[in-house]
């Protein structure tokens, strides 16, 4: 029982990381079509730069991180916003080209973190409550996982908010729906493009700076491996809607946890769960046939 | 009369394939244009060019200016609503998010969804996507109509609808034509004879007869050109 609670508990933080990565990547991909590749560059440039930060103000120390998580959060948004507005809007509706430009700056942006701060990941120092467990039903699950939790919930209720409550919110989901339809209501959705970049930049950038929090450790392969599965997340959830990327992630990462103890095959595991979507599903678990 | 939209040697593509070519024709300041032609004679394209909706060459003159190098949503900002083929509402969103995305400029004229549409008022809450076709044709009407344009780009707004609910919506066009010019798509013979002053009958892409619309839809041109026998002949 209480290893059960222990691999479902962790599983629900790992979980919580790949939400952070695939709720921006649903989100653009709802909106405008690009599957963005340079979606992991964000998140290790935040988690390097978060750390950086993050240590001068004090390494090991809760000041730090949650100083690092703020850094890491602007970070994202800002390379994602600059991203948008530099190499995706020239090649607005484009999509191979854009899909290649993402791509190459995924991979000259390793290229370039491997360069500054080398090819070995860097061990972090963290707060020690985040070193230590708490007993849930017998089970001793890893401090680090309420923080990522939390964190999660914490960003899947600002998004919600946002997109709910502000009229940009509402230009996004009404341009999920039917982007060009919203063009010819004589809205320039292009802004909503650059807004929706940087929302998932930021959220990606908290990834970022939480990953290096869950492998305790920093380096310029981080945002590869977990886009991979946030990419995942996002086919299963349903290109384009955040609600399918939470439960997705949820889903994945605990599939993940349960077939990784009980035979080693975890990421097979997933990859059986995106064919079997993708057979009987195409459009994922919330995903709707687009306009 | 002046025209308010002059469009001269438009062509527009879809796919790589040729659907509107070289088609000019005048939309004029007051009253209804109708722009006709049977299923697939490039109606939907020719409204989709001028709004730049799809690929397009030509000259495209609103209100004195060259619109045609310009955004779609720069070309409605300008003063042109659009009401869709098929309505296209957002379905995941409420009736009243429907119409709050549609307002532009500093006073949306709200009240005339209530004028024209009163049901939609008790609908405010309701996902567009749960309405009927009537309904969200109303939606798609209301979303055109509120904002102070300067012209009205129609497509099929009858198309699919029970024959009271065609009632409603002619009468909400022939409202918002007495201030509002419009350019009408429409297979409905009795509609555009209710409305337009005005014919631009396309084939195949291309415009063949231009003309007052009585003296049209009393002619033979009717059968020749949209395949269909005059109102006399049928009766």
């Amino acid at each position: 029982m209480s290893i059960l609670v222990l691999l479902l508990i962790t599983g629900v933080g790992l979980g919580a990381l790949y939400f952070l990565v695939a709720s921006g990547l649903s989100l653009i991909y709802g909106l405008m079509g690009v599957l963005n590749f340079a979606h992991g560059s964000f998140l290790t440039l935040a988690g390097f730069i978060g750390w950086e930060v993050g240590r001068r103000v004090g390494d090991g120390t809760w000041g730090g991180l949650l100083v690092g998580m703020l850094v890491g959060v602007v970070v994202g948004a800002l390379v994602a916003a600059l991203t948008e507005l530099v190499f995706i809007r020239p090649l607005y509706e484009r999509h191979i080209e854009q899909v290649l430009v993402t791509v190459g700056l995924g991979l000259a942006s390793v290229a370039l973190f491997e360069g500054i701060w080398g090819t070995d990941p860097i061990q972090i120092r963290l707060p020690a409550w985040l070193g230590e467990t708490t007993d849930v039903l017998g089970a001793n699950i890893p401090n680090d996982r309420w923080l990522l939790i939390g964190c999660a919930i914490l960003v899947l209720a600002l998004i919600v908010l946002f997109l709910q409550r502000t009229s940009y919110g509402l230009v996004i989901r009404a341009g999920v729906e039917n982007r060009t339809m919203v063009t010819a209501l004589g809205i320039d959705v292009r802004r909503a493009f650059t807004i929706v970049f940087a929302i998932g930049g930021a959220a990606a950038g908290l990834g970022g700076v939480l990953a290096s929090v869950y492998y305790g450790q920093v380096s310029a392969h981080q945002g590869t491996s977990l886009l991979i599965f946030a990419f995942i997340v996002t086919v299963i959830g349903g290109l384009g809607s955040l609600t399918g990327a939470a439960i997705a992630s949820v889903l994945v990462a605990v599939i993940q946890q349960l077939a990784n103890f009980y035979g080693g095959w975890g990421d097979f595991a997933v990859v059986l769960a995106l064919a079997l979507v993708l057979l009987f599903r195409p459009t994922g678990l919330m995903g709707k046939v687009k306009h | 009369m002046t025209p308010i939209l002059a469009v001269r040697g438009l062509s527009a593509r879809i796919a790589g394939q040729q659907v509107v070519e070289a088609a000019s024709f005048e939309v004029t300041e007051h009253g209804v244009t109708a722009l006709l032609g049977r299923n697939g004679a490039g109606k939907t394209s020719t409204i989709k060019a001028i709004l730049g909706l799809t690929e397009r060459s030509g000259e495209v003159t609103f209100a004195g200016d060259r619109i045609d190098r310009l955004m779609t949503h720069r070309i409605v900002q300008r003063g042109i609503a659009y009401v869709p083929e098929d309505r296209e509402v957002f379905s995941q969103l409420t009736v009243e998010e429907n119409l709050r995305l549609a307002e532009r400029g500093g006073a949306p004229r709200r009240a005339i969804v209530g004028e024209l549409f009163p049901e939609l008022l008790e609908r405010a809450k309701q996902q567009a996507g749960t309405l009927s076709g009537g309904q969200q044709q109303m939606v798609s009407l209301s979303r055109a109509l509120m904002n102070d344009n300067r012209l009205l780009l129609v497509d099929e707004p009858t198309k699919g609808l029970a024959p009271r609910i065609v009632g409603t919506v002619t009468k909400a066009l022939e409202a918002a034509a007495e201030h509002t010019p419009m350019l009408l798509v429409e297979q409905n013979l009795q509609v555009v004879r209710a409305l337009a002053h005005t014919v631009v009958v396309l084939s195949g892409g291309r415009v063949v007869h231009t003309g007052p619309a009585a003296a049209f839809l009393d002619s033979e041109l009717v059968h020749r050109h949209l395949g269909v026998a005059t109102e006399e002949e049928a009766a």
